[in-house]
């Protein structure tokens, strides 16, 4: 009679294997710690982003407003204003992180990420497009926002196909693509009415200012669905990520999974783009940061999103605070505190293998 | 060895027909403009200056303006193709050690914080700029025991880029006379730089230049892996040392005279090695032909299209580049780094 859970140790490492349903994976302590720590230090600043403002709340009055208690003043601060805001910067911070963490393993390139490639360029695009020439005027900015993501990511898919694409490929496709979707903004800009020019860098910079329900659910359903999703692929990512030859000779049907791989992390980031801005570096940056805060070789698809989380946040509470009548928007803030702390983490390294 | 003997004369005539459509480029970047002169009254003029205001034309702003295109053209193409080497990653730009944002970084502290108005001012902190923040990043990319790993160092310089980046629009976003400054010079343009300018600058671009095909034979063992390299004999912390010095002179002073062109130089090393394959002994030249051809291309697109008002170049570099770009690396057998 076997154990229900059989635990092994190989080369150091601990493996469990369960006999029903048959389950086997690696028991990794440090991932499990990062993350529990990281979700600790998000909920932290997530919740501490609610108390400050124009009407200040304790950290216990706002706990209590978002479980429906607390006098009305309180509630509807909290519920209508403060609460979509901090949801929006949650969940698009995890959105960006897990994105990221898709591109550069299914590219294999630390400095793959979807702004980069062309996803973002699309959906400023189509934005721009809509203030400046009146494009599908009716349409919300973040509808037009989510279709030029789309559409963007589409155009690049088909263009790198030529009987099956390479990572390689995708990536100097993205590189054109994204180089013409630039120069057209950048012509849109220079066409534009000074308030339309205004009202569009005011977009283009990426800012979690004035976000409310509208922005939020949208993006709470369509993270709902994606992020199991894109745990589930995160099996294949891994294959991917030894060589299309290596993946295929493992049985993986390996044009189909960079199809999946890449609609998923596109919808992940269109979704994010649309609700929050084309926020730059967090996608890129919150990888690696998660990458090397847990030690393995490739970006982690749960840490990537804390990270992401994490740094979405945090740059929105320092842009709120760092000078006393402006809020900053968070796009302008995300390098000052992301930059940083991959500095430090890349100075940290000393085997290459960590290093990257 | 078949191979090579056949190869040598074809790339050899590529690269010929590539110097003879930039010679016709430059010609025609002298006699394209916003005033129409003919054909012969221009090529007379261009050899003698008989001080009308058509010779002034040609003499003080399209030849300056035509030498600019083809220093910064160069300058860029060559340092695109270097960089890519030297982090063997196809998504690495010219600007990717933080030299571009160093320059827009220190554009902006002397208009916002020391008050600086003039562009000649501009040029010497564009150019410290790009070098302090290309010091920095080699500084944090190679500390630790594992030293400069290109990984690292482009790490390190995506990091400092942000960092930068995002103080630059603070400033920005916080002084309008700044940001109305910043844009003139962030369009990247050729147009209205002096010539005094651009003789102050070129023996940089000169030096990073001749250091650049120096070094493309030693990139060829590079691309091989670092282990390969170290193996057949090629020092490797001193090709990395010379790289990163002739990537900064050549993006530095590129960068400080047009703004940051940088798309150029990420682009056109993509497009020839699509047509050399990797030897970066045939590259480096290419790229450095090339890439002038498609900066005047596009200035003069530029200069017609909207006359008598001008596109900046570093759109229509995009918007040309782009789709020839595409069609170029969706061939089934493409040369990777």
């Amino acid at each position: 009679m076997t154990a229900l859970v059989k635990l092994d140790r190989i080369g150091g490492r601990t493996a469990f294997r369960v006999a029903k349903p048959p389950v086997s994976g690696m028991l990794r302590p440090r991932l499990l710690l990062v993350n529990a720590v990281l979700t600790v230090l998000v909920l932290l600043v997530f919740c501490y982003g609610m108390t400050i403002g124009d009407y200040p709340l304790s950290l216990g009055e706002v706990v209590s407003a978002v479980f429906g208690t607390g006098d009305g003043g309180a509630l509807f601060v909290v519920r209508e204003l403060r609460l979509p805001r901090a949801l929006v910067g949650l969940l698009a911070g995890a959105a960006f992180g897990m994105s990221g963490a898709i591109f550069q393993t299914m590219t294999r390139n630390a400095l793959a990420s979807p702004d980069m490639i062309g996803i973002n360029a699309g959906a400023a695009t189509a934005v721009v497009g809509g203030i400046v020439l009146g494009v599908g005027a009716g349409l919300s900015t973040q509808a037009l926002g989510l279709a030029g993501g789309l559409v963007g990511a589409l155009v690049i898919y088909l263009l790198a196909w030529n009987r099956g694409t390479t990572g390689y490929r995708i990536i100097l496709v993205g590189i054109g693509v994204s180089s013409i979707y630039i120069s057209a903004t950048d012509y849109l800009l220079t066409k534009a009415e000074i308030y339309q020019a205004q009202e569009a860098m005011g977009w283009l910079i990426g800012s979690l200012n004035n976000r409310g329900w509208e922005q939020a659910r949208p993006l709470a359903l369509g993270l709902a669905v994606l992020a199991p999703a894109s745990l589930l692929l995160s099996r294949w990512m891994r294959i991917l990520q030894l060589g299309d030859e290596t993946a295929k000779g493992l049985g993986i049907p390996v044009q189909r999974a960079r199809l999946v791989l890449m609609l998923a992390g596109v919808l992940l980031v269109a979704l994010a783009t649309a609700a929050a801005g084309p926020v730059l570096f967090v996608s890129l940056v919150a990888p690696q940061i998660a990458q090397r805060l847990v030690g393995l070789a490739w970006p982690p698809l749960t840490a990537s999103a804390l990270t992401g989380s994490l740094v979405l946040l945090g740059s929105d509470l320092i842009g709120r605070n760092i000078m006393p009548d402006t809020q900053l928007p968070v796009g302008v803030v995300t390098g000052v505190l992301g930059a940083p702390i991959l500095l430090w983490l890349l100075g940290r390294a000393n085997r290459s293998g960590q290093g990257g | 060895m078949k191979r090579t003997q056949e190869g040598l004369p074809l790339r050899l005539t590529g690269l010929l027909v590539a110097v003879a459509v930039l010679g016709v480029l430059c010609l025609l970047s002298v006699w394209l403009g916003s005033k129409s002169i003919g054909v012969t009254t221009s090529w007379r003029l261009l050899w003698h200056n008989d001080g009308s205001s058509e010779a002034v034309i040609i003499h003080d702003l399209r030849i300056p303006r035509t030498v600019l295109g083809l220093l910064v053209g160069a300058a860029l193409g060559l340092a695109g193709a270097l960089m890519q080497a030297f982090t063997r990653n196809p998504l690495a730009d010219p600007g990717l050690l933080g030299i571009s944002a160093g320059a827009a970084f220190a554009i902006v502290f002397a208009i916002a914080v020391l008050g600086a108005t003039s562009l000649y001012g501009y040029i010497w902190f564009a150019f410290g700029g790009a070098l302090l923040a290309t010091v920095a990043v080699y500084l944090l990319g190679s500390q630790g025991r594992a030293g400069a790993s290109p990984v690292r160092l482009a790490l390190a310089g995506v990091a400092v880029t942000a960092l930068l980046g995002s103080i630059t629009s603070a400033l920005v976003l916080t002084d309008p006379a700044a940001l109305n400054r910043y844009r003139f010079w962030s369009a990247g343009s050729l147009a209205g730089q002096s010539d005094a300018a651009l003789w102050r600058v070129a023996p940089f671009l000169i030096v990073g230049g001749v250091l650049a095909l120096a070094i493309a034979p030693s990139l060829n063992s590079i691309a091989l892996g670092d282990d390969v390299a170290k193996s057949l004999g090629r020092n490797l912390a001193a090709v990395r040392v010379v790289t990163v010095v002739a990537v900064t002179l050549l993006t530095g002073g590129a960068v400080a005279l047009a703004g940051p062109l940088v798309f150029i130089g990420l682009i056109v090393p993509h497009m020839a090695r699509a047509i050399t394959g990797p030897d970066h002994r045939w590259l480096l030249p290419y790229s450095l032909v090339l890439s002038p051809c498609l900066l005047l291309a596009a200035d003069i697109i530029g200069r017609i299209i909207s006359r008598p008002a001008e596109t900046q170049a570093g759109i229509i570099v995009a918007l040309v580049g782009a789709p020839f770009f595409i069609v170029l690396v969706r061939r089934r057998r493409l040369a990777e780094l």
